[in-house]
Protein backbone atom coordinates (compact mmCIF):
# COMPACT_ATOMS: atom_id res chain seq x y z
CA UNK A 1 0.00 0.00 0.00
CA UNK A 2 2.74 2.45 0.90
CA UNK A 3 4.54 1.58 -2.33
CA UNK A 4 1.42 2.45 -4.29
CA UNK A 5 1.12 5.76 -2.42
CA UNK A 6 4.80 6.53 -3.05
CA UNK A 7 4.34 5.91 -6.76
CA UNK A 8 1.24 8.10 -6.72
CA UNK A 9 3.29 10.91 -5.16
CA UNK A 10 6.04 10.53 -7.78
CA UNK A 11 3.56 10.40 -10.65
CA UNK A 12 1.50 13.41 -9.57
CA UNK A 13 4.50 15.59 -8.68
CA UNK A 14 6.16 14.82 -12.01
CA UNK A 15 2.94 15.66 -13.85
CA UNK A 16 2.70 18.93 -11.91
CA UNK A 17 6.29 19.79 -12.80
CA UNK A 18 5.50 19.12 -16.46
CA UNK A 19 2.66 21.63 -16.26
CA UNK A 20 5.04 24.23 -14.81
CA UNK A 21 7.42 23.49 -17.70
CA UNK A 22 4.54 23.94 -20.15
CA UNK A 23 3.50 27.17 -18.47
CA UNK A 24 7.01 28.60 -18.75
CA UNK A 25 7.42 27.54 -22.36
CA UNK A 26 4.02 29.01 -23.20
CA UNK A 27 4.79 32.25 -21.39
CA UNK A 28 8.02 32.62 -23.35
CA UNK A 29 6.96 31.38 -26.77
CA UNK A 30 3.30 32.27 -27.32
CA UNK A 31 2.74 35.24 -29.63
CA UNK A 32 0.41 37.56 -27.72
CA UNK A 33 -0.75 38.43 -24.23
CA UNK A 34 -4.01 36.50 -24.21
CA UNK A 35 -2.42 33.22 -25.31
CA UNK A 36 0.29 33.74 -22.70
CA UNK A 37 -2.45 34.19 -20.10
CA UNK A 38 -3.94 30.89 -21.25
CA UNK A 39 -0.62 29.10 -20.69
CA UNK A 40 -0.16 30.77 -17.31
CA UNK A 41 -3.53 29.73 -15.90
CA UNK A 42 -2.91 26.10 -16.85
CA UNK A 43 0.32 26.13 -14.87
CA UNK A 44 -1.43 27.86 -11.96
CA UNK A 45 -4.39 25.54 -11.63
CA UNK A 46 -3.18 22.15 -12.80
CA UNK A 47 0.51 22.35 -11.90
CA UNK A 48 -0.08 23.34 -8.30
CA UNK A 49 -3.13 21.08 -8.10
CA UNK A 50 -1.17 18.00 -9.14
CA UNK A 51 1.66 18.84 -6.73
CA UNK A 52 -0.88 19.18 -3.90
CA UNK A 53 -2.57 15.90 -4.88
CA UNK A 54 0.81 14.20 -4.92
CA UNK A 55 1.71 15.50 -1.47
CA UNK A 56 -1.61 14.52 0.12
CA UNK A 57 -0.57 10.88 0.93
CA UNK A 58 2.45 12.21 2.85
CA UNK A 59 0.61 14.36 5.39
CA UNK A 60 0.35 13.05 8.94
CA UNK A 61 -3.01 14.47 9.97
CA UNK A 62 -6.37 15.30 8.42
CA UNK A 63 -6.07 18.99 9.24
CA UNK A 64 -2.72 19.25 7.43
CA UNK A 65 -4.30 17.68 4.35
CA UNK A 66 -7.24 20.07 4.53
CA UNK A 67 -4.79 22.96 4.74
CA UNK A 68 -3.06 21.81 1.55
CA UNK A 69 -6.41 21.60 -0.23
CA UNK A 70 -7.35 25.05 1.08
CA UNK A 71 -4.15 26.49 -0.43
CA UNK A 72 -5.07 24.95 -3.77
CA UNK A 73 -8.62 26.30 -3.58
CA UNK A 74 -7.31 29.78 -2.74
CA UNK A 75 -4.96 29.68 -5.72
CA UNK A 76 -7.78 28.42 -7.97
CA UNK A 77 -10.07 31.24 -6.87
CA UNK A 78 -7.48 34.01 -7.11
CA UNK A 79 -6.07 32.64 -10.36
CA UNK A 80 -9.47 32.54 -12.03
CA UNK A 81 -10.34 36.05 -10.86
CA UNK A 82 -6.96 37.56 -11.68
CA UNK A 83 -7.01 35.88 -15.10
CA UNK A 84 -10.29 37.59 -15.99
CA UNK A 85 -9.08 40.96 -14.66
CA UNK A 86 -5.72 40.82 -16.47
CA UNK A 87 -7.46 39.80 -19.70
CA UNK A 88 -9.75 42.82 -19.37
CA UNK A 89 -6.75 45.07 -18.83
CA UNK A 90 -5.07 43.63 -21.93
CA UNK A 91 -8.17 44.14 -24.02
CA UNK A 92 -8.71 47.71 -22.89
CA UNK A 93 -5.09 48.66 -23.57
CA UNK A 94 -5.67 48.02 -27.26
CA UNK A 95 -4.53 45.25 -29.54
CA UNK A 96 -2.34 42.81 -27.63
CA UNK A 97 1.13 42.55 -29.07
CA UNK B 1 11.61 10.15 -1.41
CA UNK B 2 13.08 13.31 0.12
CA UNK B 3 15.67 13.57 -2.65
CA UNK B 4 12.98 13.25 -5.28
CA UNK B 5 10.87 15.98 -3.67
CA UNK B 6 13.88 18.29 -3.40
CA UNK B 7 14.74 17.68 -7.05
CA UNK B 8 11.16 18.43 -8.07
CA UNK B 9 11.23 21.68 -6.05
CA UNK B 10 14.51 22.69 -7.71
CA UNK B 11 13.11 21.89 -11.16
CA UNK B 12 9.97 23.96 -10.59
CA UNK B 13 12.01 26.88 -9.26
CA UNK B 14 14.30 26.70 -12.30
CA UNK B 15 11.30 26.71 -14.65
CA UNK B 16 9.74 29.69 -12.90
CA UNK B 17 13.05 31.57 -12.90
CA UNK B 18 13.28 30.94 -16.65
CA UNK B 19 9.80 32.42 -17.00
CA UNK B 20 11.12 35.67 -15.51
CA UNK B 21 12.76 36.36 -18.89
CA UNK B 22 9.29 37.57 -19.83
CA UNK B 23 9.66 40.37 -17.26
CA UNK B 24 12.63 41.68 -19.26
CA UNK B 25 11.09 41.24 -22.70
CA UNK B 26 7.63 42.58 -21.90
CA UNK B 27 6.25 44.11 -24.06
CA UNK B 28 3.11 44.98 -22.11
CA UNK B 29 2.91 45.45 -18.36
CA UNK B 30 0.36 42.62 -18.25
CA UNK B 31 2.98 40.20 -19.58
CA UNK B 32 5.34 41.18 -16.77
CA UNK B 33 2.56 40.70 -14.26
CA UNK B 34 1.87 37.22 -15.65
CA UNK B 35 5.50 36.21 -15.10
CA UNK B 36 5.24 37.48 -11.52
CA UNK B 37 2.09 35.40 -11.05
CA UNK B 38 3.83 32.30 -12.34
CA UNK B 39 6.62 33.04 -9.85
CA UNK B 40 4.03 33.18 -7.08
CA UNK B 41 2.41 29.86 -7.96
CA UNK B 42 5.73 28.13 -8.59
CA UNK B 43 7.02 29.47 -5.29
CA UNK B 44 4.00 27.97 -3.50
CA UNK B 45 4.62 24.59 -5.13
CA UNK B 46 8.34 24.68 -4.32
CA UNK B 47 7.73 25.64 -0.68
CA UNK B 48 5.17 22.82 -0.30
CA UNK B 49 7.61 20.30 -1.78
CA UNK B 50 10.43 21.55 0.46
CA UNK B 51 8.16 21.29 3.50
CA UNK B 52 7.22 17.71 2.62
CA UNK B 53 10.87 16.77 1.99
CA UNK B 54 12.23 18.19 5.23
CA UNK B 55 9.22 17.57 7.47
CA UNK B 56 8.95 21.26 8.25
CA UNK B 57 5.29 21.86 9.06
CA UNK B 58 5.53 25.66 9.07
CA UNK B 59 6.20 25.54 5.31
CA UNK B 60 2.47 25.11 4.70
CA UNK B 61 1.80 28.41 6.48
CA UNK B 62 4.48 30.08 4.36
CA UNK B 63 2.80 28.73 1.22
CA UNK B 64 -0.58 30.00 2.40
CA UNK B 65 0.85 33.50 2.95
CA UNK B 66 2.51 33.41 -0.46
CA UNK B 67 -0.80 32.47 -2.11
CA UNK B 68 -2.52 35.42 -0.43
CA UNK B 69 0.25 37.85 -1.41
CA UNK B 70 0.24 36.66 -5.04
CA UNK B 71 -3.52 37.28 -5.21
CA UNK B 72 -3.14 40.77 -3.73
CA UNK B 73 -0.31 41.58 -6.17
CA UNK B 74 -2.48 40.73 -9.18
CA UNK B 75 -5.44 42.72 -7.88
CA UNK B 76 -3.23 45.72 -7.03
CA UNK B 77 -1.84 45.64 -10.59
CA UNK B 78 -5.31 45.65 -12.15
CA UNK B 79 -6.49 48.36 -9.78
CA UNK B 80 -3.50 50.56 -10.58
CA UNK B 81 -3.97 50.08 -14.33
CA UNK B 82 -7.68 50.83 -14.26
CA UNK B 83 -7.35 53.99 -12.14
CA UNK B 84 -7.69 57.25 -14.10
CA UNK B 85 -4.43 59.02 -14.79
CA UNK B 86 -5.10 62.41 -13.19
CA UNK B 87 -6.68 61.43 -9.92
CA UNK B 88 -10.25 61.99 -11.03
CA UNK B 89 -13.04 59.94 -9.54
CA UNK B 90 -12.94 56.36 -10.74
CA UNK B 91 -15.65 55.43 -13.21
CA UNK B 92 -16.53 51.93 -14.19
CA UNK B 93 -15.96 51.24 -17.86
CA UNK B 94 -19.02 50.63 -19.93
CA UNK B 95 -19.39 47.07 -21.23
Amino acid sequence: MSVVLAWWTVLAVVAGAVFFLAGTVGLLRFPDSLTRLHALTKADNLGLGLVVLGLLPMVDSVSAGLKLICIWLLVLLSGATAGQLIARTVRRDGSPS
Amino acid sequence: MAEFLLAAAAFILAMVALGLVRVLRGPADADRMMAAQLLGTGGIAAVLLLGAATGERAAVDVALTLALLAAFAAFAFVKARSAPAHGAARTDDAP
